[in-house]
């Protein structure tokens, strides 16, 4: 219920901004040259937005993991991107051969990358436990020999409120 | 201090992004692990590393670093420049190991 005290102005303060934002952006399997130009599209996307610059810091970190195992092991792969007043919800999924064991793929160190991807530095089994270390919601979906869909969750106001929704 | 000041203490070469030589730089990360910087480094760090293609850009922007340092006489590939001039982020080099350059980089940032 809603008292209107006469007299006084009634004002409506949103917390964070007021904007909606919906991109996508499509992700290439095996094409190294473009990884990480959907995570700068989010990037600016963000500081357009006058995102608070922690909260994009922690976002890019997760988004690029995930747009780089899409690279590194999937054949094709999408990241959508919904922004709304609360929540900067991103969801990457992919057509690919899956995670077989989501738990084992968690663990640091583990990877299944090729001796190519790890020639260049990726695939040291660190990029899943550095979406986790900084989404404050991570959600991994997969279907071996189907794909894979990653959900990340980052609150604008507040990290513990999306995090208990986990 | 600004990456050109570390250019030129260090002596190091500029292979592309002269456009940001004016950057500030807080500190320094050394690793050739992608991942690692991804997750460790942070704002107005130079990266020191060996790996010379083009994601190494692709990181040192989403994570603003300052510059890259590449060493042991590595060489920016082609593209790697190309994106380092687009984002005026310095890709230096030097023909010291990472462990030289690294000890006269964290002398001068902490002197």
């Amino acid at each position: 219920m809603r008292i209107v005290v006469p007299g006084r102005v009634e004002t409506h303060i949103l917390s964070g901004m007021t904007e909606r934002m919906h991109f996508e952006h499509n992700i290439v399997g095996g094409d190294f040259t473009r990884a990480g130009y959907a995570s700068s599209q989010v990037k600016k996307a963000l500081k357009t937005l006058d995102v608070d610059m922690a909260i994009i810091k922690r976002t890019v970190v997760a988004t690029y993991e995930a747009e780089v195992n899409v690279v590194a092991h999937a054949c094709n792969g999408m990241m959508i991107v919904d922004i709304d007043g609360s929540t900067i919800q991103v969801v990457i999924q992919d057509e690919g051969p899956g995670i077989e064991d989501v738990e084992q793929a968690m663990v640091e160190g583990f990877s299944t990358a090729s001796s190519e991807v790890r020639e260049m530095g990726f695939g040291a089994g660190m990029g899943l436990s550095n979406m986790k270390k900084n989404a404050d919601s991570l959600h991994i979906e997969s279907e071996p020999g189907k794909g894979t869909k990653v959900e990340i969750l980052m609150a604008l106001d507040g990290r513990e409120e999306v995090r208990s929704k986990k | 201090m600004t990456v050109g000041d570390i250019v030129q203490a260090l002596e190091l070469t500029v292979y592309c992004g002269k456009k940001g030589l004016e950057r500030r730089v807080t500190g320094g990360y050394v690793s050739d692990l992608l991942s690692d910087v991804m997750g460790h480094a942070d704002t107005g760090q130079v990266w020191v590393t060996l790996q010379t293609h083009k994601n190494v850009m692709a990181i040192a922007s989403l994570k603003d670093l300052a510059a890259v340092i590449l060493v042991t006489g590595h060489k920016p590939d082609e593209n790697t420049a190309h994106q380092s001039e687009e984002e005026a982020i310095p890709v230096l080099g030097t023909h010291m190991s990472a462990f030289d350059v690294t000890g006269k980089l964290y002398e001068l940032i902490n002197k």
